[in-house]
């Protein structure tokens, strides 16, 4: 079986991440900050190990200002609707997942404006039409780092200087970077960054958080849900500090243990030599398409500005059959459709119809990349 | 009766409590995480318990590393 769907979840994991999951659940289980007994101190370590992790792999300087979640949906969520009020203004790409775009329809039937920069036919954002879009009520840009279509890459740091410059904060969408790209939030002049646990980080799924920059008005940024926090238990109102003020109820413990887990073997193997190895059987993987009579190949067709994520169609087979006997007939485990980002299919010209998602991963390898090849020009050959 | 020789650190959060315990650590002063004892307050989390003599010199390295504090009490 070869696995290409690592951009909807890395697979396989690291196999220090299931150890460390059995070891919090066998060993540790109490509730992190609930309690002082020894147990629910072990615990807090565990969750504070992976708050520092994620700090020091994003060089965030506070990690206290890690807020976990359940995903990258309710990191982004957080950040919008926690931080925008009705007649502020909004900017955002045409290339958004719909972990984006639907929280800014919604806040837009609530009176933000939103503005949707139209990026190329292959996925590229021009930094000067988002400057261009600022207005005075503009208070934040939300923008996708990488495509999980096509997996191109968006200049978040040329950005993120227009962002400093103009006073507007930005929110970028690592889904598809985190881990698997280089990502500084003081170079790259983020102020929130969103970011799941179960891809590129090689944690387990119900992982996921908002890294908040210091320029965030924490004072301003409502808090999605409200509840016990383990602290300031004597008062009925939320608590105002970070990372309490964002984080009710009892955390995913045991997930948080998995994903530590995940960015230890992250940062050892290092972000630049997994990057290097993604992008090595990416090249190999658009060169090997393209070369396929009847196969197009969506997005930049360069690895050096993409992720290990790569779409194509074969012409005359529907993307949903060219999945379903990948599956059958070659155990090649991939997406097909429109990949939860309908702007970003009506970028690309593939709207309705959607492509076939390839979507690589640290463990992956050559071989794979040639016997998936292999299965697509059968394929190919059989559709002409 | 012997006088008590410690005294503790109230934050916020455990999250405080893990950060400041790392900072004490780092400056080579030993702590403990310990419940926060209810004549200090009412907040059911933990502080962080050391030897009253590094009193001064724990104050410096949480100021340094600027950590939030409720405030340290003998105990």
């Amino acid at each position: 079986m070869i696995y290409f769907d690592n951009a909807a979840t890395s697979w396989p994991k690291p196999p220090g991440v299931a150890d460390a999951m059995t070891r919090y659940l066998n060993e540790i289980g109490a509730n992190p900050g609930r309690a002082g007994h020894r147990l629910a101190v072990e615990a807090a370590r565990v969750v504070y190990g992976a708050r520092e992790a994620v700090a020091a792999l994003f060089n965030a300087p506070d990690p206290l200002r890690v807020v976990f979640g359940a995903n990258v949906t309710e990191a982004i969520n957080l950040a919008l609707r926690g931080y925008v009020r009705p007649g502020d203004h909004v900017i955002t790409s045409s290339m958004e997942h719909n972990s984006v775009m639907r929280p800014l329809r919604a806040l837009e039937c609530e009176g933000v404006q939103v503005t949707m920069v139209q990026c190329s036919p292959e996925g590229l954002l021009d930094p000067a039409d988002v400057e261009r879009s600022i207005r005075p009520n503009t208070v934040m840009i939300a923008l996708n780092h990488a495509s999980n279509v096509v997996g191109t890459l968006l200049p978040v740091a040329e950005v993120g200087r227009i962002a400093r410059r103009r006073n507007v904060l930005l929110l970028v969408d690592a889904a598809q970077t985190a881990g698997a790209y280089p990502i500084d939030v003081q170079a790259d002049a983020i102020d929130l960054l969103a970011f799941t646990g179960h891809k590129s980080l090689y944690g387990p799924m119900g992982t996921g958080g908002l890294v908040i920059g210091a320029r965030v008005d924490v004072e301003r940024l409502e808090p999605i849900k409200r509840g016990g926090t383990g602290s300031r238990s004597e008062r009925e109102e939320q608590p105002e500090f970070l990372p309490d003020k964002c984080e009710s109820g009892t955390p995913n413990a045991v997930g948080l243990a998995g994903l530590g887990a995940g960015l230890r073997w992250v940062s050892e193997r290092g972000v630049a030599d997994i990057r290097a190895h993604e992008m090595a059987l990416t090249q190999q993987l658009i060169d090997g398409l393209r070369a396929i009579p009847g196969v197009t190949v969506l997005g930049g067709l360069d690895a050096n500005r993409q992720t290990a994520t790569v779409s194509f169609y074969i012409g005359g087979m529907e993307p949903s059959e060219v999945g379903l006997r990948l599956d059958d007939e070659y155990a090649i485990l991939c997406r097909v459709g429109l990949h939860c980002a309908p702007a970003a299919h009506k970028s690309l010209g593939t709207f309705p119809t959607g492509t076939v998602r390839f979507g690589l991963g640290a463990f992956n390898t050559s071989q794979e990349v040639e016997t998936v090849l292999k299965a697509v020009r059968q394929l190919a050959w059989e559709a002409q | 009766m012997t006088e008590s020789q410690y005294a503790v650190i109230l934050v916020y959060s455990t999250s405080h409590a893990l950060r400041a315990e790392q900072v004490l650590q780092q400056a080579g002063i030993g702590c403990r995480l310990i419940p926060v004892p209810r004549h200090l307050s009412s907040d059911c989390g933990v502080c962080v318990r050391f030897e009253r003599i590094h009193r001064q010199a724990a104050l410096d390295a949480l100021q340094v590393a600027q950590v939030e504090m409720e405030g340290m009490y003998d105990i």
